[in-house]
């Protein structure tokens, strides 16, 4: 089993290779993987409630990747706990870094 | 000091992209949390350290420069450069020197040094991890 | 010797930066080290494993690009310097590219392949 951090800069608005990372995500989980996805700048956008790909993100989860986005560019975009999707959690720079400082884990940004 | 050491690989120039922002993040917590960093700077991303970046005031706002406190990104680099003394870690900056040249973005702040790509196979080999963001702005 | 994977998205941007696809360079200058790389064309860039492509005839204000970029042939190197190089089979379809097309050597690999075959590297650094 290898860990896998996947952030993820781009939104599925804009950019239709977004499905790359959750498709990726998803198969690097379901070959026995441990598997964390970071939205961080308009990679955040799909995690409010009511996005058109709110359950892309509940499949994500269903498929045990765990889900974390970035405070800053959430409160810049007005996304708040309250809007935010269920299945992911509000993450900053220094839980980023302390994934990043595990040898074992292998960061890929997108 | 934690002993590890995080490299990332740049390549987005000042302002026009939030990932240029958010390296600068990554750098600015991994260093507050007593790690040391490296980076390589590579295109566009060794324009962030040019000393002719300057203040201006801005007419749609009605401010001066003063008012504006216009982030500069060398003053970033400077920034770091001062936490990484404070946490008694270092950082360490290659401006990928073939790029600068082409740039004409050699003269820089105190601190950042050139290289090439040996120096950040170097860095990779010496670090606990390494991230590269790269450049996507579509041809 | 750390594994490295260097998986290749952009394609055809800032080519006239080095003649070349900045990329693609510094993979090479990586090879060049005595790293251990092997590169993935994924999305746009498998464009860059099919024979044909020519980006000569560029001419601004009189001023005629001489030594254009010449993928094909970088790759074609990467290849003899043993660098191994995989395309997503799946991107060549998409974009209406056929096997016989591909410059002989590139390897193509499929997606469920590819979740497993990420474990083989220590850096996977995508581009």
């Amino acid at each position: 089993m290898s860990r896998y951090l996947l952030i993820e800069s781009r939104d599925p608005f804009d950019s239709r290779d977004c499905d790359w990372l959750y498709e990726t995500a998803k198969g690097l989980s379901k070959v026995g993987n441990e598997v964390t996805v970071f939205f961080v700048q308009n990679g955040v956008l799909p995690s409010r409630k009511g996005s058109r790909y709110e359950n892309y993100l509940h499949q994500l989860s269903l498929y045990n990747v765990k889900l974390l986005a970035d405070s800053l560019s959430l409160s810049e975009r007005a996304i708040s706990d309250r809007h935010l999707v269920a299945e992911v959690s509000i993450s900053n720079m220094d839980q980023l870094v302390d994934l990043l400082m595990d040898d074992q884990l292998k960061p890929i940004w997108h | 000091m934690s002993g590890k050491i995080l490299t990332l690989a740049i390549m987005d120039g000042p302002y026009e992209s939030t990932c240029s922002t958010t390296a600068f993040r990554i750098i600015d917590a991994a260093l507050r949390k007593g790690h040391s960093v490296k980076v390589f700077a590579y295109e566009g991303a060794v324009s962030l350290t040019m000393k002719a970046q300057k203040e201006h005031p801005n007419p749609a706002h009605g401010t001066s420069a003063e008012d504006e406190h216009h982030v500069l990104t060398k003053r970033w680099v400077e920034g770091l450069y001062e936490l990484a003394k404070k946490h008694h870690v270092d950082l360490d900056w290659v401006n990928c020197g073939l790029c600068v040249d082409e740039r004409g973005a050699g003269d820089w702040v105190v601190g950042p040094t050139r290289g090439g790509p040996a120096d950040f196979l170097t860095m990779v080999e010496n670090s606990t991890n390494t991230l590269v963001i790269p450049s996507k702005r579509n041809s | 010797m750390a594994k490295i994977l260097s998986i290749v998205e952009t394609a055809y941007r800032a080519t006239l930066e080095e003649q070349d696809d900045t990329i693609v360079w510094l993979n090479t200058m990586f090879k060049k080290l005595n790293a251990d790389i092997s590169l993935l064309f994924r999305s746009n860039a498998v464009n860059y494993v099919i024979q044909g492509q020519n980006a000569s005839g560029l001419s601004i204000g009189g001023m005629v690009q001489q030594n254009p970029p010449q993928i094909g042939r970088d790759i074609a190197d990467l290849l003899a310097m043993g660098v191994p190089i995989y395309v997503v089979e799946a991107d060549l379809r998409e974009r209406g590219i056929k096997r016989e097309e591909m410059m002989p050597g590139v390897q193509t690999m499929g997606v469920e392949e590819f979740y497993h075959r990420l474990a083989d590297f220590d850096h996977i650094w995508h581009w």
